[in-house]
């Protein structure tokens, strides 16, 4: 455990608007986040030196660096496995800053996967040797070719053996919308459903995920400052201390085509996560008061809840049915009304909700708020004051 | 028609195979385990020495999808996908053949469906009881 005065926090967040349409480069939407949390926090662009991001995002280190003047970079790396990198970012950020590889650490994504691209669409261009694909030579053959296809399919055995409906994840759907609602931020801002709008969802893979049941593709750009407590103190906001970030990917396993490893039933790598956590943060993620999980489609919500150990294994339909993830719940779940709600840039939109979720300046703050949880199956944090 | 199977190096073994009617998996010659997907190395014992076993072709039902939205690329109808289980315990995704939907726990057998490019990959349709 690092001294206090050395623990890595989040000091700055910066995002642009979600949309369909961002009507500009990829580049320029990750230019304009990471100089947002620049000035969130009160740091200059030129100081950054240290930068993070997944590998599939197409935004250049060296381009970042033209458009902000960042005069050195001392630390770059790029992240695996598509959205489960989302939460891996802090885990790498953390450990970067706190070993000294890097004082001003920006993480960033940016995507238009809806004006450019199609990220829900099959990749047919994809070549198997790429980075990240090969599981594509045993899919699409078959026709299993897209992210809901896959997920679909890996959490079949899981739905069947604990008679999980259509209506449960209807359930996951409407909270999410619930939230986002009241989100000024959230592309479906004022925008709820019911139970029977996700019932009356077109089919987008039989028997299992409705178009309710699938996050959004969004145009976007987000990013994220870290740098070390001693430095944060003299900064614009409140830091916000990374208490704790670990990873654990398992042998055998995959992240959404998950379909080789374990019983199909356990969602093992988050266990491993919540476990660690519990260690090296000293709480575990059901004790914090917000859950930032991420939700590219609603049956990750239940795997994730027994994974990172909400509710045991086979319990999270009904946990959900109780009414615990609302916001007025024992552990609230996305107020910014998540990845399906608000805005999907992979992940890092939940990120920077609950970092003001600490700040105590989200649109929907729960009270006293100090400490949340970020999870991307593979990888989670607690975060705090 | 359905596209051709991706190949690498490590796995055209198993495309290859597929195209003679032959269904396999990669095996490790010390230490007898078999493998799916096919990979250089075993990751038990570390050999690079591999063969080719012979496969029964026996299997259950896992799970199963129908790709809906967007139509699976390739097909004139988007095909149902099964995850199966292997007697000899391996898993690997495959489609169903039949008129019925799939149930969870269906007792399988392996065939063999051409590809447009006259390659073939391996299918499975229900064992009557
Ligand atoms: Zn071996």
């Amino acid at each position: 455990m690092p001294a206090a005065h050395e623990q890595a926090c989040i000091v700055g967040i910066g995002q642009t608007e979600f949309s369909k349409a961002s009507g500009r480069s990829e580049q320029q939407l990750a230019a304009e986040a990471v100089l947002k949390a620049c000035q969130d926090a009160g740091i200059d662009p030129k100081s950054i030196d240290g930068m993070l991001t997944f590998d599939l995002d197409n935004s250049d280190e060296v381009d970042i660096m033209r458009s902000l003047g960042c005069e050195a970079i001392k630390y770059t790396a790029r992240l695996p496995q598509g959205g489960a990198s989302s939460v891996s970012t802090i885990v790498h950020g953390k450990h970067a800053v706190e070993a000294g590889f890097c004082d001003v650490m920006v993480i960033w994504r940016a995507m238009n996967e809806r004006s450019q691209y199609r990220f829900g669409q099959p990749h047919h261009s994809m070549s198997p040797d790429a980075h990240s694909s090969t599981f594509m030579e045993w899919c699409f053959p078959f026709g299993a070719q897209t992210p809901a296809a896959w997920e679909a399919l890996s959490c079949g055995p899981y739905m069947h053996k604990f008679g999980v409906t259509s209506e449960d994840l209807g359930r996951i759907a409407v909270t999410f919308r619930k939230a986002a609602a009241t989100n000024p931020a959230a592309w479906f801002y004022g925008k709820p459903i019911t139970l029977d709008d996700h019932q009356s969802s077109r089919w987008i893979v039989e028997p299992t995920l409705r178009l309710l049941d699938c996050c959004q593709e969004s145009d976007g750009g987000v990013a994220i400052l870290i740098t070390r407590a001693d430095r944060a103190k003299d900064l614009k906001q409140v830091a916000v201390r990374i208490l704790g970030a670990e990873y654990s990917m398992l042998f055998n396993h995959e992240i959404i085509s998950d379909f080789y490893a374990g019983d199909l039933i356990r969602t093992e790598n988050s266990e491993s996560v919540a476990d660690k956590l519990a260690v090296t943060a000293g709480l575990a993620p059901k004790e914090t008061d917000v859950a930032m999980i991420y939700d590219n489609f609603t049956p990750q919500i239940l795997r994730q809840l027994e994974g990172f150990k909400y509710c045991g294994i086979g319990e999270a339909k009904d946990y959900v049915a109780d009414g615990h993830l609302e916001l007025d719940g024992t552990t609230p779940l996305s107020p910014n009304g998540g990845l399906m709600g608000e805005g999907y840039i992979h992940g890092m939109n939940n990120i920077t909700e609950g970092v003001r979720q600490i700040r105590g300046t989200a649109a929907n703050q729960i009270k006293n708020a100090q400490t949340a949880f970020l999870a991307s199956g593979v990888a989670g944090a607690i975060i705090g004051r | 028609m359905r596209p051709d199977p991706i190949q690498r190096i490590d796995t055209a073994f198993f495309w290859e195979a597929c195209a003679r009617g032959e269904f396999v998996a990669q095996k490790c010659e010390p230490c007898n385990k078999l493998w799916h997907p096919p990979r250089p190395m075993c990751p038990d014992c570390h050999s690079l020495e591999k063969s080719v076993a012979t496969l029964s072709g026996n299997a259950k039902v896992l799970s199963w999808v129908r790709q809906v939205r967007p139509a699976s690329y390739g097909f004139q109808e988007s095909p149902i996908v099964i995850l199966v289980e292997l007697e000899e315990g391996l898993r690997m995704v495959s489609n169903w053949i039949g008129e019925t939907l799939p149930q969870i726990g269906d007792d399988v057998k392996v065939e063999f469906a051409p590809t447009s490019g006259g390659k073939a990959v391996p299918v499975f349709k229900k064992v009557s009881a």
